[in-house]
Formats: C-alpha cells, structure tokens, sequence
C-alpha cells in the first residue's frame, strides 16, 4: 500500500514537511481495538456512558461493510493505523503554554499569524488533541461557548448529550463508526438565542504522526435566532505511507438561525478523509455548507442538509480540485422533510495531472415536504486528457408541488479563451490560471477575504504546468 | 525596416486550407491602413495570423515587427512588443473581473507591476473617453456584454496598452451609428507617429469615421488593388464584383 512519495505528492505541496520532535506523550499499539478505546477513556476521564457508546461504535465498525459504489477504499489497512496520539498535556489557550516544539509547526503554517485576522476564536488540533483554543472576550461575555469537543462534553454535559450522535448515529456508516468509536479533539460550539457571532470562529488540523488516524468530533449548536460562521483548515507530512482522517460533523440550526461551515482541505496526498457532515435545520432556519477540497488522496464527503422545519433553506457550495494521485469524491445531500423549504447545490471541479473530481449528489424529496424547491448545478473543468471527472445525481421526489432544476456542464480551458487572454500580453499560463480562477469565483467570492486568497493560491499552486 | 510592421509574401492555412496566398502589406507608424474585402477573402485570417493565433499556420513568408521576424514568437510575446488585435468576436472569460484582467494585460505589456492608482486614474480617463460607466469594471470580462460593449471593451484595451502596431478586425460590424462614433473618435485619439493602423472591414462605413490613408482589397488571399481613401467610395458604389471580374484569374475561395 506504500507508495512512492515523488508519484503521489505534488512538489508544490508546501504543508508537506515533517517534525520530528513532535513526540506523542499517550501513544497507544496500532489497531482499531477495545483496548485502546479503554486506555482513551482512562486518559481523558470519560464518563462511563461515553466508554459504552464508544465500544458499541467499535463493534459496529468491524460489522460494517463499505457500499459497493464508495470509491477506492478496499486498500486501507486498518490494522497498521494508530488510532490515538496526542503530543500534549492539556489544551493551552495562549500560545505561550502551547509546548514549543508544536509552536514551532504552527509557525510554519502560518495558524498563529491566523490570530491576527478577523477571527472571533481559534483552535488548533495536532494529531488527537487540541492544542490550543482560544475565543475573543467579546464572544464569551455573550455566551458563545468555543471549546474543543471533549471540554464541551465535560463543560457542557446537557446541551452536548442532547445532540450527540442525534444527527449522524454510529450505525449511519462505516466511517461515522469508526469515528464514533477513537472521537478525540474538535470543536463544540454553542450560540445562543439572538447571539450574531459577526466574525468566524476558525480551526485548524494537523496531522503529524505518520499512518495515523485523526478522528476529530465537531458539535455545532445554533440556537433560534443566531448566527455563526466556522471555518476549518487542515495539512498533513507527506509520508510513504497512508493515514486516515475520518471526522463527524453534528450541526444544529435552530428556529431562524443561519450557520455557514467553511472547509479548506488541503490534505497531503497520503491522507484518506473520509467524513461525515449533517445539518439538522428547523423552522426557518439556514445551513450553509462551503466546502473546499484542494488535497488528500481520497476523499469521500457528500455534507447534508436535512430540512425538519417549514421554510428552512440548505446550501452547498461545493468545491473539489483533484490534482495528481487524488481522487474528489464530493458533493452535497438535500432531504426535504417539511413543506416550504428551499435549497441549493452549486457545485464546481476541477480536474488536471491525471486528478479525478467526481460529483456525487442526493436530493430527496419526502412526501410531508410539500411546496419545496431546490435548484442543484454543477460544472466540471477537465483541464487535460488524462483526468477525468463523473457526475453522479440522485433525485427521490415524493412531495408534491416540488420544483427541482438540474443544470450540469463540463468544460475545458478553451483556446479561444487562451488565445485572447495572451494576446494582450498575458503569459499562458496566468491566462489558464485566470481562466481557472473565474471558473471557481462563484464559490470563491463567498468566503472571507484572507480564505479566498487561501483558495486561489492552493489552486494556482496546482495549475503549474498543467495546460501544456 | 525599423517602425514598421512589414507582411512579406505571406502563405497561410486553417485545416489544411490555404486561405493567404503570397500577401504583401507594409504599415508604418503613423500610417491607417484599411483592407477591404468581401467575404472569405482572408481577412481575419489575416488579423488572427499577425496576432499568431494557434489555429492558423503560416507555410511561407514573414511577418516583420519593427525589422524583427516575428512568426517564431508566441501570441504573448508579439504582444508584449507591442501588437495588438481587436477581436471581431470577443470571447467571454467568466470570473474574471474586467479590470483584474486590464491590469494584468498592461503590467505583462510595460514588463512590470505598474503602480495601482495611476493605473485606476489612466483607466478611468480612457473610460470616460469612450462613454464606458464604473460598473462595466466589475462585470466578469465580456461576459454578458452588448456587442457594442464588447467592441467599447476592445478600443479600451487598445486606449491602455498602447501598442505600436494595431490591427482591428471587423471592429464596426454589430456597432450602431452612435457606438460606432465613439469606437472610432476613441481609435482617432489614438492616431500619432507611434502607431501604426490596420483596419479590416467589410463595408466602407467606418472609413468616413475613421479616415485611412491608404486602402488594400483583399480578394482570393491576395491584396488585388490598393489606392487612397477614394476607393473605399468607388467600393460602396460598385461593390466587389467589377474588382474580381477585373482581376481574376485565381477563384475566390470560400
């Protein structure tokens, strides 16, 4: 299963470096096993319920089989991952109780200048834990609760047990299973009613150990009326070997409430994510998913939007770029669940070095969700003969009154469009990077400003060379 | 010859399809020069052979800017030293910002990150010139866009990288009177002893706009008749057909 690393790892994959000072202070044998789970529980003095669930979750793993459709994940060798590892004592919330070896790797990534944006938090997780969190004054004196997922739950017991697992239970895949089982780190967030959360609460993961699993846990609770945006990030070493990122998502948006949950994957091309997101809105509320795929070497992600409330609206902006060794096996899944929601899917991809971008979507439509509407488009950019792209699009429409717009289209970079760009002076391949960049600037110019630049130079980075 | 774009015994082809059949033309700076012709005569392939459009290939001949061959250039680099062809049909680049796109045409052109404000104050200038509103700036480039507002968009492009040699194709075809007066008081703006002008046409129309001195037909890939301003009038009158009667021996290809 090991590869080499020039074949899979593109050299402009700048997050690819490794630290070997990072050093795990818990490290527990490989394999997915009871006792592991046993000796997680112990270190992070769990409550009884969460051992039990976690070991129930664990037999369900090893039951579960993949789909036969889930693409190119019969190579994982789960026994050779480790499954828990953390390099820390305990979560810091200033940087200087942050151990300096992990400081040091978030310099380089540039996560502590991240502070000085417009963020209203920030966390940052190596490997199983979080090492840092932090949320502005401002937020905490009106109650927005930011803490990682396993403070949340010792912090937070009733709203975190409430929504647990309610959204996406261990029995819905393999992989929520699995994360159900070895959860560790990730973000518990609470907004409550009335609260406007203006500024993004923002984190950032951090694989450092090789053939690793990192499974961060994520519970997002909106409550009537509020508003937040969060933002992820994520890099891992290149190694010869594979790890594997399998996280869960849990979002709550209650009566009127909007959350947006902005994703920038930039995954070496080592790594598997495999995740599960899901969005439970009510009445009138409005979940936006952004979810931006630069990396990884699968991945299999398709986050929903389950409508259980007359007038809510769902959104995905998804975004894939499939460069050399990685396949995109992304999308978007609506459920219409009560009358008069709405929803959307604008979906682009690009495909070049041989990448594969494949859209995968479901829209289903249940017969109490009358009067819906949801408008789903996606376009894919093939930029040479060795790459490909797929579309694959469910609709199950048992309401009535139910309007549905499909529109698809796959394009190259056209030479009459390169032809007119380097005719005013423009080298080729700033013109086919323009040409690129427009393509995703529907999706692009809905992210914040310093994340957008992010994008386009992930994307930039990748079209080196690719339009011969 | 320095300052002057010199088109010397020039052959060229579209899928294996010779259209330009032995086309010789020297413009200098200074000069307007108007082609005239009438359907599938090759003038745009004219137009797109100079600009080095990929589709077309010359088999013989030269093109020569300001005494320098320039067949062996790529579409950018031609650019860069100063040619520049106004597209019949401009294409639509969606996302990109019309003004991104100007900015980095004119740092490729002057070879170096030109300064942000004077930039903006040079654009607005050339803007207001041609009758263009702020908005246009931030629409996605020519996406969208009337004929007339793409036309507007070229001369634009044209106004701000300055180039030496400007060859315009079928510029006034889609225009109405009231554009096609601000397409070409903006190309006469232009007009001095550094640039130098071909302008390719089917009809006479812009020629009373924009006064060329010196005017080539185009027939069968090959100028058959060149002459002064006068004989864009005799054109209108008379059309095509007293010239290809009067010189054919080779047919006019399709």
């Amino acid at each position: 299963m090991s590869t080499l690393v020039q074949e899979t790892a593109p050299s402009t994959y700048k997050e690819g470096f490794h630290d070997d000072d990072i050093k795990a202070r818990h490290k527990v044998p490989k394999g997915a096993s009871h006792e592991v789970i046993d000796y997680m529980c112990d270190v992070k003095g769990e409550p009884d319920w969460m051992r039990a669930f976690r070991h129930r979750s664990l037999d369900l793993f090893l039951k579960a089989t993949l789909p036969a459709w889930m693409p190119g994940l019969r190579d994982i060798d789960y026994d050779a991952i480790t499954y828990y590892a953390s390099p820390i004592d305990k979560s810091a919330n200033k940087w200087e109780d942050v151990p300096e070896e992990i400081r040091k790797t978030y310099d380089k990534l540039g996560i502590a200048k991240e502070e000085q944006k417009m963020l209203g938090g920030l966390g940052a997780q190596i490997d199983s834990e979080m090492a840092y969190h932090n949320i502005q004054e401002t937020l905490s004196k009106k109650g927005v609760v930011f803490l990682s997922c396993d403070e949340g739950m010792k912090q937070y017991p009733e709203i975190f047990k409430e929504h647990f697992a309610k959204s996406i239970p261990p029995e819905d895949n393999k992989f929520a299973a699995l994360n159900s089982a070895f959860w560790s780190g990730g973000s518990f967030v609470y907004i409550p009613k009335g609260v406007k959360c203006d500024v993004p609460l923002s984190v950032y993961f951090r694989i450092n150990a090789e053939q690793f699993g990192q499974f961060e846990r994520t519970l997002i609770v909106c409550d009537d009326d509020s508003f937040c945006h969060y933002v992820e990030g994520c890099s891992a070493p290149v190694y010869t070997t594979n790890s594997l990122h399998a996280a869960v998502v849990e979002i709550f948006v209650k009566e009127r409430a909007r959350c947006r949950y902005t994703t920038i994957q930039n995954w070496s091309t080592d790594v598997y994510n495999l995740v599960t997101k899901r969005a439970f809105v009510y009445g009138k509320g409005i979940m936006e998913w952004v979810d931006g795929n630069l990396g990884s070497k699968r991945t299999v992600k398709y986050p929903s939007v389950y409508m259980l409330g007359e007038g809510a609206h769902g959104e995905v902006l998804s975004l894939a770029s499939a460069d050399k060794g990685m396949w995109q096996d992304a999308g978007a899944k609506m459920v219409f669940m009560a009358p008069n929601c709405t929803a959307r899917i604008n979906s682009k991809s690009i495909s070049g070095h041989g990448g594969r971008a494949s859209y995968r979507g479901l829209v289903q439509v249940n017969p109490q969700a009358t009067n819906c509407r949801v408008q789903v488009n996606c376009d894919a950019l093939i930029l040479d003969a060795s790459s490909r792209s797929d579309t694959y699009p469910v609709m199950e429409v048992d309401g009535d009154l139910v309007t549905v717009e499909h529109e698809a289209s796959v394009s190259s970079v056209s030479d009459e469009q390169l032809f007119y760009l380097t005719s005013r002076g423009i080298k080729k391949e700033d013109a086919v990077s323009m040409i690129v960049n427009g393509f995703i600037e529907p999706i692009v110019k809905e992210l914040p400003m310093e994340f957008a630049v992010e994008i386009n130079r992930l994307i930039n980075m990748q079209m080196e060379g690719s339009v011969g | 010859m320095t300052d002057s774009l010199e088109i010397i015994d020039l052959h060229a082809k579209i899928e294996e399809r010779e259209i330009l059949k032995g086309l010789n033309l020297t413009i200098r700076k200074g000069e307007v020069h108007a082609i005239m012709g009438p359907n599938g005569s090759g003038k745009s392939t004219l137009a797109n052979t100079i600009a080095g459009n990929p589709k077309y290939t010359v088999t013989s001949g030269e093109i020569r800017m300001n005494g320098e061959n320039i067949l062996g250039m790529e579409v950018d680099e031609r650019a860069r030293k100063g040619l520049f062809l106004a597209f019949q049909y401009p294409c639509e680049v969606p996302g990109v910002r019309t003004s991104n796109f100007l900015r980095l045409a004119c740092n490729a052109r002057a070879g170096k990150e030109l300064d942000v404000m004077e930039f903006y104050d040079k654009l607005e200038k050339k803007m207001k010139h041609l009758e263009i509103n702020d908005a246009f700036m931030k629409r996605y480039l020519n996406e969208g866009f009337s004929g007339g507002e793409k036309k507007r968009n070229e001369i634009l492009q044209m106004m701000m990288l300055e180039p030496e040699y400007a060859v315009m194709d079928e510029t006034d075809s889609g225009l109405d009177i009231d554009a096609l007066k601000i397409v070409s008081e903006g190309v006469n703006k232009l007009r001095g002893p550094n640039l130098g002008v071909l302008i390719i046409t089917h009809y006479e129309r812009i020629l009373r706009y924009i006064k060329p001195d010196f005017i080539h037909i185009l027939v069968g890939g090959k100028i058959v008749k060149s002459g002064g301003a006068d004989l864009a009038a005799h054109l209108e009158e008379h059309g095509y057909d007293w010239i290809t009667k009067d010189v054919t021996p080779t047919p006019v290809s399709a």
